[in-house]
């Protein structure tokens, strides 16, 4: 590790800090609004908690942990210092500046709008600022993947792009282009009305526009789990990577069909045309395909360890695995946990069947089972494998963390499958008072207690990863020698040109981002009369 | 192959990836702009084009649709922005005292009524002034109200709002209201009743929604009995009528009597 060590280890904490407190937030909710807690009677708390608890586990505990981890790997996977050690520095000044900016007045009850902003609500602008800082200090870890990526190709011509070095740069072009919906939603139609330079809104237009970013940012937290996935788990359990090609052609596909997809999340919306909504479902339906692709080659990687473990036979491999390792627990629960999101992912993205859960409490399961679960999960398992070669210390709390992962785990399945069920059951979501004395949904209470516990199994498994993190930094100093990446079985020597480089997959995202969205939104613009007036949070009219 | 051979048809990734991705994209917008279209039977389409800027999301003039259905009772004609009637000046409330009083008959001599109407002192100028102009159009009916307005003029209005708003808001002499109840605190999620409180001061103010403390019990229970019959109807997004509709004989008796009592 040359000179980022303390760079990943700031945006690696501020990220957990963030995470430990929404985490409380999240559980709050769901005791306040469940059977067990009389109604709070100002539903504003509700939603300045919901807010606070969006905007930190979507914008900034993730992009934080790909940021760190991604500078991580630009040292450990190119073996150079990381060029642009100042300009990281810069990028997380403004992350950070950027949360206290935008947190400040959700605190404050003067943007309670929810982390997707809903248009024509307008909060303090303060908020929307802080949400941009943060993506702006995002794009310069954006900008300095691929100049470390580029000075590199620069030093070794012809030489394949170290995989973990290929994948983070996929993610962050991800990021950079998918976070531009939003962008342009915020700087053009929201932050204008918020400072009162405007009165009205185009809420239909800011939709197409944050779908553009809602559905793609998904795949940015996933990046660095699928990173992890690919280049942690099979060196940790003693295998080898089964095919780098395989995984350098779904990091493509990710970055290629992961964007031109966000208004499967406006079925429900008029203002967007039938057809496409359906090209919008055919291109959700390929995102699974890299999916598809990892379960295979991930699975594959695992076998080759059982094998060279001495497991034989057709699942006997499955026992020799080491289970006791945190790297191979987490992976599989996280597996299970992908499965089970992407299943119900399945019905979310088909326009008949979205109708039927549209909106409902399944939506919410659905997100927290994928993000807070498969994903999650894995930045949990990045933090603990990575943690001796940022601290120089040894992380030996291996029960712990094995107990932390299982908690982590049971915790997320007890919360999101009650969620799914009273989702099915017809219960709305984003609301912030359920009257369990009304015979029409009185059977749902014991779902939703359910989701209560497991939001407390949640809380101790957090409280467990911070005493795992905490006693690392407090343990011996140790050498954790040179950091090792995942090895392929068949490691390239020579790529073309298409895998060891991004030019022809930017042009085909762009190219279909251009064909799915430019006509919703050149549509949107053309049409008189679509502007509605704001309606200002925290003050009273 | 170097930087330049990839954007080229002799590259087969660049062949093959462009390739897939353009027949993928154009088999599904086949599907979805003329064949699913199509097959909607409900749809009377004059021809593929009509199917494909459907299917686009145009606003189309079909000769089932477009027509747009007016109510058959008089709506307010007041469009209300949240700035309206900020800042009076001294002299429009001079004319609004003078104008007022006509009004000191029932709304008492300085906006606090012993006749259980409504006390106007401190109320919202533009809640009084919407319903002045409602009462002088006839969009809100009342035998009494209605030949009062006959000759005010929309200045005149204005500043009868600017003079009662004015008006120091007296609070109520009587016991204090203890806790809320169920119904105004929270309202019925399943019934579609909001808490008053959202709109009518505790937890949010809507522009035009009155502040309802220490109004006359009587009064509040015959507005929300009106509203639930469509007697009344001057909320032209029929959000009292639907609140109204759905509350019991009882919600509108308990709630009236918290209001009346609340200081």
């Amino acid at each position: 590790m040359w000179n980022s060590k303390r760079l990943v280890l700031a945006h690696l904490w501020f990220a957990f800090a963030g995470f430990g407190a929404a985490l409380l937030l999240g559980e709050w909710q769901m005791f306040i609004r469940s059977p067990l807690h009389a109604w709070i009677s100002d539903p504003e708390w509700y939603y300045r908690s919901v807010t606070a608890h969006g905007t930190t586990m979507a914008y900034v505990f993730p992009t934080l942990v790909a940021m760190g981890f991604g500078y991580f790997v630009a040292e450990e996977a190119l073996k150079q210092p990381l060029v642009g050690l100042r300009w990281a520095w810069l990028g997380f000044a403004l992350v950070a500046i950027g949360t206290i900016a935008a947190i400040v007045p959700v605190a404050l009850g003067l943007a309670s709008v929810l982390y997707t902003f809903y248009p024509p609500l307008i909060g303090n602008p303060s908020y929307y600022i802080g949400v941009v800082l943060v993506v702006v200090g995002s794009w310069v870890w954006v900008a300095l993947m691929s100049i470390n990526m580029y000075r590199w190709k620069r030093d070794n011509p012809g030489a394949p792009v170290p995989f973990p070095m290929f994948a983070t740069v996929a993610g962050s072009y991800l990021w950079g282009w998918t976070a531009v919906g939003a962008a342009l939603e915020l700087l053009f139609q929201i932050i204008p009305v918020a400072l009162g330079w405007r009165s009205t809104i185009d809420a239909g237009l800011a939709r197409v526009f944050f779908s553009w970013t809602l559905h793609a940012i998904v795949y940015f937290w996933l990046m660095p789990s699928y990173i992890a996935y690919y280049t942690i788990v099979p060196r940790a359990i003693g295998g080898r990577l089964f095919s780098d090609t395989m995984g350098r052609i779904a990091f493509i596909l990710f970055l290629v069909v992961a964007m031109p997809i966000g208004i499967h999340h406006a079925f429900e919306d008029p203002q967007i045309g039938s057809g496409f909504k359906y090209l919008h479902s055919v291109f959700t339906a390929l995102v699974a395909l890299p999916t598809v692709l990892t379960v295979f080659t991930i699975c594959a990687s695992v076998e080759i360890a059982g094998r060279l473990r001495g497991g034989k036979g057709v699942l006997g491999w499955l026992a020799a695995l080491p289970w006791r390792n945190p790297v191979m627990l987490g992976a599989a629960l996280s597996f299970v946990m992908l499965g089970f999101g992407g299943a119900g992912g399945l019905i979310n993205m088909s326009y008949q069947l979205n109708a039927t859960v549209h909106n409902t409490q399944w939506i919410t399961g659905h997100f927290h089972l994928i993000f807070a679960g498969a994903i999650v999960i894995m930045y949990f398992v990045i933090a603990y494998d990575i943690w001796p070669h940022l601290t120089g210390r040894a992380l030996d709390s291996f029960r712990l963390m094995r107990a932390q992962l299982w908690t982590w785990f049971l915790g997320m399945i007890v919360l999101t499958f009650p969620w799914h069920w009273v989702g099915i059951l017809g219960m709305p979501r984003r609301m912030a008072f359920y009257d369990y004395t009304d015979p029409a949904i009185a059977a749902q209470a014991a779902s939703v207690t359910m989701s209560v516990v497991g939001g407390a199994i949640l809380v101790v498994s957090g409280v467990l990863f911070f005493i795992v993190l905490v006693h690392g930094m407090t343990t011996q100093r140790v050498q954790p020698g040179t950091y090792r990446f995942s090895v392929a079985v068949r490691p390239p020597r020579v790529l073309p040109a298409a895998l060891n480089g991004f030019g022809l997959w930017l042009g085909l995202m762009v190219a279909l981002t251009i064909v799915n969205y430019g006509f919703p939104i050149a549509h949107s613009l053309a049409t008189p009369g679509t502007a509605v007036p704001a309606v200002k949070v925290g003050e009273r009219w | 192959m170097t930087r330049d051979g990839i954007a080229s048809f002799r590259n087969p990734w660049f062949t093959a990836s462009v390739g897939i991705t353009a027949a993928i994209a154009l088999v599904a917008a086949i599907v979805g702009f003329v064949w699913l279209p199509l097959q909607h039977p409900g749809e009377r389409f004059k021809g593929v084009w009509d199917a494909i800027c459907s299917a686009a999301g145009l606003v189309r003039n079909t000769s089932s649709g477009g027509q747009i259905v007016g109510a058959d009772y008089l709506t307010t004609s007041v469009e209300i922005d949240p700035q309206m009637l900020e800042g009076a000046s001294a002299e429009s409330i001079g004319r609004g005292a003078t104008l007022a009083l006509r009004c000191t008959m029932c709304h008492g001599a300085r906006g606090l009524s012993q006749a259980d109407t409504p006390n106007l002192a401190g109320q919202y100028p533009v809640t009084i002034y919407k319903e002045l102009v409602d009462f002088k159009t006839g969009a809100r009916a009342s035998a009494v109200m209605a030949p009062v307005m006959a000759d005010l003029s929309d200045a005149d209005m204005r500043d009868l709002a600017a003079y009662f708003a004015y008006l120091p808001r007296v609070t109520s002499s009587g016991p204090a209201a203890g806790e809320p109840p169920r119904i105004v605190a929270s309202g019925a999620p399943l019934r579609g009743i909001a808490p008053c409180g959202a709109c009518h001061g505790e937890v949010d103010s809507k522009a035009s929604a009155a502040w309802l403390e220490g109004q006359p019990a009587i009064y509040l229970r015959t507005q929300l009995e009106a509203f639930s019959t469509g007697a009344r109807h001057n909320d032209i997004g029929e959000q009292m009528r639907n609140i109204a509709r759905q509350m019991t004989a009882a919600e509108i008796a308990v709630a009236s009597a918290f209001y009346a009592e609340r200081p």
